[in-house]
C-alpha cells in the first residue's frame, strides 16, 4: 500500500507544483504590471461559481477535451500528431456541409455527421500516416504543413464553395454553410442540468455533444487498458523494437494511431457547428494546439485529460470577467497556460527522473541483497 | 547517361548557376501563355528578396538550433515575441533599437527553450508548442499593458501598434545605380533592363531587383550567410557546436562542454527568429505590430531549412523559393501569373519525374507523373486559379520535396535526441 501512495503523491505532485509555479510566475507579471494578483484570481474564481459561467466553462472544455484525446493518442505511440488543428477544421467544414444537405430522421442524421466529421479527420491525418510508413517523413513537420494547406488553402476554398446564399436569417455574423436542419443537431443538455439546479439563465446551452466527450474519453480509457490493441499501442510507443519483436507490427501501429487519432480530431469542431448550425466563416481556431497542451499536463491519461481542459477551461473563461471589473487585464490567462504547460513538463521530467534513480538504487540493493 | 555525370562533375555553383539560368528560361516562355510578365519581373525578384529574408533568418535561427541538436518548433513563438518586442523597441528608441531589441525578444524565448530541453531534457517538440502558445499570450499581454496604455492616442490596442519608425534602405552602386559618397554611381543592370533584349533584360531585371533598394536588415541578413557558412565549418565553434548536434557523447569525450554549445545554438536560434520578427513588424513587410501577423512563418523557415537540407545556402534556396509565391500574389492583380505557375510546377514534377526514371524507380515516376497530370490539368482546365493557390503554394513544395528527396535529406545524427551529461 505505501508505495502505491508514493507514486500517487509523487504523480500528482508534478502537476500541482507546475499550477503553483505558474500562478506565482504570473502573481509576479500582474505585480509588475500594477494589478493587485489576490483580487484578479478572486474575481475570477468568483466569477466561476455562477453556474452560467460553469456551463461556458463546460461549452470550452468539450472540444478541449475531445482535442486532447486525439493529441494523447498520438503520445501513447510516441507520435506527435501537431496537425490536430487541421484535421479538425476540415472534419467540421465538410460535416456541417454533409448535414445541412440531407434531410434524415433524428438519430441517423446526427450519427452521419459525427461520421462524415470522423472519416475527414482520419483521412487527412492519415496522409500524415501514409507518408510516415511509406517515406519516413517525420509526423511533426508533414502535420505542420497539412495544418496550412488545410487552414489556408482546402478550407478556403470548401467554404467559398459551399457558401449558403446569404446570411442566414438575416444575421450577418452567421455566415458559414448551408445551415443544418433541426434533425441533425445534437439537443442541449439544459433540461437535464435543469433538473438538480435552478434554470439556467442568459441563453446559455450546455451543449450535447459533452456526452460525445465522455463517449470517447470512456472509450479511449477501455481501448487503451483494456484491450489487446492498446496493449499493443502502449508496448510500441515504450519500445518500438522490444514490441515488433513480440509480433506488433511497427508500422501497422504507427499507420492505426494516427488514423485513430484524426477521427477524435474530426469530432473536436462538433462543439462549435452543433451550436451555430453551420461551419462559420471565422470558426473558432487553435482548439488543436490547445489539446496537445491539454494532452501534456494530463500525462495522456483520459482522467487527467479530463482535468486539464476544465483548467484550461476555466482560465479562458473566468478570465472574462477581469475586463469588467478592471482588476488585471484578461490576457495575464495565455501566460498563465503557456507557463502551466512548460512547468508540468519540466517537472513531470523531474518526477519521472527521481523515480528512475529510485528504482534503480531499489534495484541495485535487491541485488547486493542477493548475492550477499 | 553522360548528361548525368557531365552534370556531377561541374562545380556546385556553376551546376546550380545552370539550373537557374534553365529555370529563369522556363519562367520566360511559360509567363508568354499567358501574357504577362510579372513571373521574371524586377518588382518581383524585389518583392521575393523581401517577403523571403524572414524565412530566411527564421531557417538560419533554426540551422543554428538543430546543428547543436535541438528541434526548434518554437520558431514561430520566438518570432512573434520579436514582432512584439521589435515594434515597441522602434517606437520607444528608435528604429534600430527596435531591431536590437526584437531580437533580445526573440533571445529570450530561445534561452526558456534551452532550460526546458538541454537543462531539464523535455522533449524539443512539446517545448516548442509551449513557447508556441506562450509567445502570443505575452506579446498580447504586453500589448494591452503597453501599446493600449501609453500608445492609445496614437492607435495602439490589444492587438497593434501605432505605425512603426524603420532603418533606411540600400542600393548597390554601380549594379543598380546606388550613391557612393554622395556620388550617383551608373545604373548598369538598369540600362540592360530597359533594353528590353530577350532573357539577357531578364536576367538583369531579376538581379536588379536582388540588389537595389533593400532594407540594412537585408543587407545584413545576406552578409550573415557566408558567416554563419564560416562559423559553423570552419571555426573551432562551428565543430564543437555541431558535434552538439552529431555525436554529443564523443564530443564529451573530447572534453567539449556539449550543454553550453547547446545553449548557444538555442539563444542564437532564438534571436534570429526575434530578428525575423521585428523584420515583419517593420515598414518593409507591414509596418506595424499585429496580433497574428507570422501566419506560420516560422514554421516556413523550418520547412526551407528541411529543404536546405540544413546547410545555409540551401535555406536561402527555400527561402527565396518560399517567398516567390507571396511575392508574386502579391502584385497579381488579375490572376495571370498564377495561373502561368501552376504550368511551371506542373513542368518541375515532370522534370522530377524524368530524374526517377533516370534512377529507375518506378514508384516515384508514377507519382511524379500523378502530380504532375494533375497540375497540368487544372492548368488547363482554369482561367485564373483561387488565391489561395499562391498562399499554399510553399507548404506544398515543402510536401513534394519531402516525399521524393527524404532519403537524399541528412539532419544532423543527434537532432531531437535528448542528451544527458555522463550518461554515455
Amino acid at each position: 500500500m505505501k508505495p502505491l501512495l508514493r507514486r500517487v503523491a509523487l504523480g500528482s505532485a508534478a502537476p500541482l507544483m507546475a499550477l503553483v509555479f505558474a500562478i506565482v510566475a504570473s502573481s509576479i507579471v500582474l505585480l509588475i504590471a500594477g494589478s493587485n494578483p489576490l483580487e484578479a484570481y478572486g474575481d475570477m474564481v468568483n466569477h466561476a461559481s455562477k453556474l452560467e459561467t460553469m456551463v461556458d466553462i463546460l461549452n470550452r472544455a468539450t472540444p478541449l477535451f475531445i482535442s486532447g484525446i486525439a493529441a494523447a493518442i498520438g503520445f501513447r505511440m510516441n507520435l506527435f500528431n501537431i496537425g490536430v488543428e487541421g484535421q479538425y477544421l476540415l472534419a467540421a467544414l465538410v460535416a456541417a456541409h454533409v448535414g445541412g444537405l440531407i434531410e434524415l430522421p433524428a438519430p441517423l442524421h446526427i450519427a452521419v455527421i459525427l461520421l462524415v466529421g470522423m472519416t475527414i479527420g482520419a483521412t487527412y491525418s492519415g496522409v500524415a500516416g501514409v507518408l510516415k510508413v511509406s517515406r519516413g517523413i517525420s509526423e511533426v513537420i508533414s502535420t505542420l504543413m497539412l495544418n496550412i494547406v488545410a487552414t489556408s488553402g482546402l478550407i478556403v476554398a470548401g467554404l467559398k464553395l459551399w457558401q449558403a446564399g446569404g446570411a442566414v436569417g438575416g444575421n450577418v455574423t452567421r455566415v458559414g454553410t448551408e445551415e443544418i436542419p433541426k434533425s441533425g443537431r445534437i439537443p442541449d443538455l439544459n433540461g437535464f442540468v435543469e433538473i438538480f439546479t435552478r434554470d439556467i439563465g442568459r441563453d446559455r446551452r450546455l451543449t450535447g455533444v459533452l456526452v460525445v466527450a465522455i463517449a470517447v474519453g470512456i472509450g479511449y480509457h477501455v481501448l487503451l487498458n483494456r484491450s489487446r490493441f492498446g496493449y499493443d499501442l502502449r508496448a510500441s510507443g515504450g519500445n518500438p523494437f522490444a514490441a515488433q519483436a513480440g509480433g506488433v507490427p511497427p508500422k501497422r501501429m504507427v499507420l492505426l494511431a494516427m488514423v485513430l487519432s484524426g477521427a477524435v480530431a474530426g469530432l473536436v469542431g462538433m462543439t462549435e457547428i452543433m451550436s451555430s448550425g453551420l461551419f462559420p466563416a471565422n470558426p473558432i481556431q487553435n482548439l488543436g494546439f490547445a489539446g496537445i497542451a491539454v494532452a501534456l499536463l494530463g500525462r495522456s491519461t483520459a482522467f487527467g485529460a479530463a482535468v486539464a481542459a476544465l483548467i484550461f477551461a476555466f482560465l479562458d473563461i473566468s478570465s472574462g470577467i477581469l475586463q469588467n471589473t478592471g482588476s488585471a487585464s484578461r490576457e495575464i490567462v495565455q501566460i498563465m497556460q503557456g507557463l502551466i504547460i512548460l512547468a508540468a513538463v519540466v517537472a513531470y521530467q523531474v518526477t519521472q527522473r527521481l523515480r528512475d534513480r529510485e528504482e534503480a538504487k531499489a534495484a541495485s540493493i535487491a541485488l547486493s541483497g542477493a548475492t550477499a | 547517361m553522360t548528361v548525368v555525370s557531365y552534370l556531377k562533375n561541374m562545380p556546385a555553383w556553376a551546376r546550380w548557376a545552370l539550373y537557374a539560368f534553365v529555370g529563369v528560361g522556363v519562367l520566360n516562355i511559360v509567363q508568354g501563355f499567358d501574357d504577362t510578365s510579372l513571373l521574371t519581373a524586377e518588382g518581383t525578384t524585389r518583392a521575393m528578396l523581401r517577403w523571403g529574408v524572414p524565412i530566411l533568418l527564421a531557417g538560419l535561427g533554426g540551422l543554428f538550433a538543430e546543428r547543436a541538436g535541438v528541434v526548434n518548433i518554437g520558431l514561430e513563438g520566438m518570432m512573434v515575441l520579436g514582432t512584439w518586442f521589435g515594434a515597441w523597441g522602434a517606437l520607444q528608441f528608435g528604429a534600430w533599437w527596435g531591431l536590437l531589441l526584437g531580437a533580445l525578444g526573440g533571445a529570450m524565448g530561445g534561452l526558456l527553450h534551452a532550460i526546458a530541453t538541454v537543462q531539464f531534457g523535455v522533449d524539443h517538440v512539446i517545448s516548442g508548442v509551449a513557447i508556441n502558445i506562450l509567445g502570443p499570450g505575452i506579446a498580447r499581454f504586453l500589448s494591452s499593458e503597453i501599446f493600449n496604455v501609453k500608445f492609445k492616442d496614437q492607435g495602439g490596442s490589444i492587438t497593434q501598434s501605432p505605425r512603426v519608425p524603420t532603418v533606411g534602405r540600400f542600393t548597390f552602386p554601380f549594379l543598380a545605380g546606388g550613391d557612393l559618397f554622395g556620388w550617383k554611381t551608373p545604373d548598369i543592370l538598369g540600362w540592360f533592363t530597359r533594353k528590353d533584349w530577350f532573357f539577357v533584360s531578364d536576367i538583369t531585371g531579376i538581379v536588379r531587383g536582388l540588389v537595389s533598394t533593400m532594407s540594412w536588415v537585408t543587407v545584413f541578413t545576406l552578409a550573415l550567410l557566408p558567416f554563419i557558412a564560416w562559423l559553423l565549418w570552419r571555426t573551432r565553434f562551428g565543430l564543437r557546436l555541431r558535434i552538439s548536434g552529431e555525436r554529443p557523447e564523443a564530443g564529451e569525450a573530447q572534453g567539449v562542454n556539449i550543454y553550453f554549445y547547446k545553449y548557444v545554438g538555442v539563444i542564437v536560434s532564438g534571436a534570429l527568429a526575434g530578428l525575423a520578427g521585428a523584420f515583419i513588424a517593420s515598414q518593409e513587410l507591414s509596418g506595424i505590430y499585429k496580433e497574428g501577423q507570422t501566419t506560420g512563418r516560422g514554421f516556413i523557415g523550418m520547412a526551407a531549412l528541411i529543404f536546405g537540407n540544413w546547410r545555409p545556402m540551401g535555406i536561402f534556396g527555400g527561402a527565396m523559393l518560399f517567398g516567390y509565391p507571396f511575392a508574386l500574389k502579391l502584385q497579381d492583380l488579375e490572376g495571370k501569373a498564377s495561373h502561368a505557375l501552376l504550368l511551371v510546377t506542373a513542368i518541375a514534377m515532370f522534370a522530377v519525374m524524368i530524374w526517377a526514371i533516370l534512377r529507375k524507380n518506378r514508384g516515384d515516376t508514377l507519382l511524379a507523373a500523378v502530380f504532375g497530370g494533375l497540375a497540368l490539368l487544372w492548368y488547363l482546365t482554369t482561367e485564373t486559379p483561387p488565391d489561395w493557390w499562391a498562399a499554399v503554394l510553399p507548404y506544398v513544395i515543402v510536401l513534394v520535396v519531402l516525399i521524393f528527396f527524404t532519403k537524399r535529406l541528412r539532419p544532423p545524427a543527434a537532432d531531437g535526441q535528448i542528451y544527458r551529461k555522463g550518461e554515455a
